[in-house]
């Protein structure tokens, strides 16, 4: 197991690029989510005000 | 020529909902992809005679360069068609693909200085390929900051997709600057017209990371479509029926 | 024209504009953008010789020679036409063999040997488990052939 992630010496070279990758994978997941969440909730403030505005 | 469906593909609140009900099927078979192809490249591929283990940082630096490029191919694509057919779904998806675009041609660069450092000798040096690739991401810089810094959203949306036009003519530069000139990049191993310079059990898992990424890629894009829409349609009555 | 058509015409134009200004470009820096010189280049006088530039080649077998209890060595770049001696001092990068590809920086001296201060190593685009390489190797008398036909392979027995 050890010598798994040894790699023959390159481990220092090899993981930081793996975990780099992995780290951008998961950043734009994040991202993306956030993103349309605060779309979601940018458009349910905005009716919310105009409710308020128009029903008394 | 019957139009419609073309019409109904720059229909805003179609668009919403389809890409809402396509991404978990590209979702899904990309991280389930990775997974495996992580599990094939890291353990089940054998070393390489010359690069030994170290080979297998190829399995996260091509896809990401792979993505870097192909990203942009559909970024200018799509604000071509924005800009012929005025249509607006096709800038939102142009301006999705930016970010994303920028994320892995960046993780390219690290990822290849990360390789170049133990089998070249060197982190970077000013060679085309290389060269080429930094000018790419500068120009996914340059075209978020220019939608940034422009506030008519017309204006931006046009602005933004000239320059991804124009950006177009690096990518054969960055395809074949391994070719055209002495490079100490080598040449491509699978996306050429011969066959691919390896053999089945270190290919097979880098052509499942190349599909898992451009999967991974199309169900981020349409999350990131679905939040552009949103923004851009603002007050339309069609957003208060979806978010009900 | 339509409105529509004329849309077309101007990304069109944009492309090919762009495209032309940027082949001239590239053609007018050839000898910038060129990354190494090999070494029939420097036979032919193309490359700079008067300023630093880089050498390319393959690192021909037998002429690899370090001095032993130092960094010093000297090997022979080839493109199988013309050769170039280059002397070096210090560390090589792992993949820096006898026939393999390298790219050495520095100065060609009046001797027509290269001073070399830097040694970078190139690899092919070829990937094979050793087993592999060492039967394709057999086959061609010891030596790898460029473009090696991977697909016909013995069993690697992963």
């Amino acid at each position: 197991m050890s010598e798994f992630f040894a790699m023959d010496g390159y481990a220092i070279f090899l993981w930081p690029a793996y975990l780099v990758t992995l780290i951008a994978i998961l950043a734009n997941v994040m991202l993306a989510r956030r993103a349309h969440a605060e779309a979601k909730q940018e458009a349910r403030r905005r009716f919310a005000i105009e409710d308020e505005g128009s029903s008394p | 020529m019957n139009w419609t469906w073309f019409h109904r593909l720059g229909s805003p609140p179609h668009i919403y909902r389809i890409a809402g009900t396509l991404t978990p099927w590209f979702a899904w078979p990309a991280g389930l992809l990775i997974v495996a192809a992580l599990y094939g490249g890291l353990v089940l591929a054998p070393p390489d005679y010359q690069q030994g283990e170290g080979f297998r940082i190829l399995y996260v630096h091509a896809p990401s360069a792979w993505l870097a490029v192909m990203i942009y191919g559909v970024m200018a694509s799509a604000a071509a068609v924005g800009l012929i057919w005025r249509m607006k779904v096709a800038h939102a998806v142009a301006a999705s693909c930016a970010g994303v675009g920028a994320w892995f041609t960046a993780v390219s660069l690290v990822t290849g200085m990360l390789w170049g450092k133990p089998m070249w000798g060197t982190y970077w040096v000013w060679d085309p390929r290389l060269t080429a690739q930094l000018i790419l991401f500068i120009l996914y810089l340059g075209y978020m900051g220019l939608r940034a810094g422009i506030d008519d959203l017309g204006r931006a949306d046009r602005a933004s997709a000239v320059l991804a036009i124009v950006g177009v003519v690096n990518i054969p530069i960055i395809r074949y600057s391994v070719e055209w000139w002495n490079s100490i990049h080598q040449a491509p191993s699978v996306m050429k017209m011969d066959r691919p310079s390896m053999p089945l059990d270190m290919l097979a898992p880098l052509l499942m990371m190349l599909l898992g990424f451009t999967l991974y890629f199309a169900a981020i894009l349409l999350v990131r479509l679905r939040a552009e829409i949103l923004r851009r349609e603002r007050t339309a009555s069609w957003i208060r029926e979806v978010l009900r | 024209m339509t409105p529509r058509q004329r849309r077309i015409t101007l990304v069109v134009g944009i492309l090919a504009g762009v495209s032309l200004a940027g082949l001239l470009a590239l053609n007018a820096f050839r000898e910038n953008v060129m990354f190494f010189f090999d070494p029939s280049q420097v036979a032919a006088g193309e490359a700079p010789i008067e300023k630093r530039f880089r050498l390319g080649g393959m690192v021909r077998p037998g002429t690899v020679d370090r001095q032993a209890g130092s960094l010093d060595m000297s090997f022979v770049v080839t493109d199988f036409k013309h050769d170039v001696r280059v002397v070096y001092s210090g560390v090589v990068p792992d993949l820096f063999r006898e026939n393999q590809g390298v790219v050495a920086h520095g100065r060609l001296g009046s001797n027509g040997v290269f001073v070399a201060d830097e040694i970078l190593a190139k690899h092919d685009e070829n990937y094979m488990p050793p087993e592999v390489a060492k039967a394709i190797k057999e086959k061609h008398g010891g030596v790898m052939p460029v473009n090696p036909d991977i697909r016909n392979l013995p069993k690697t027995g992963t």
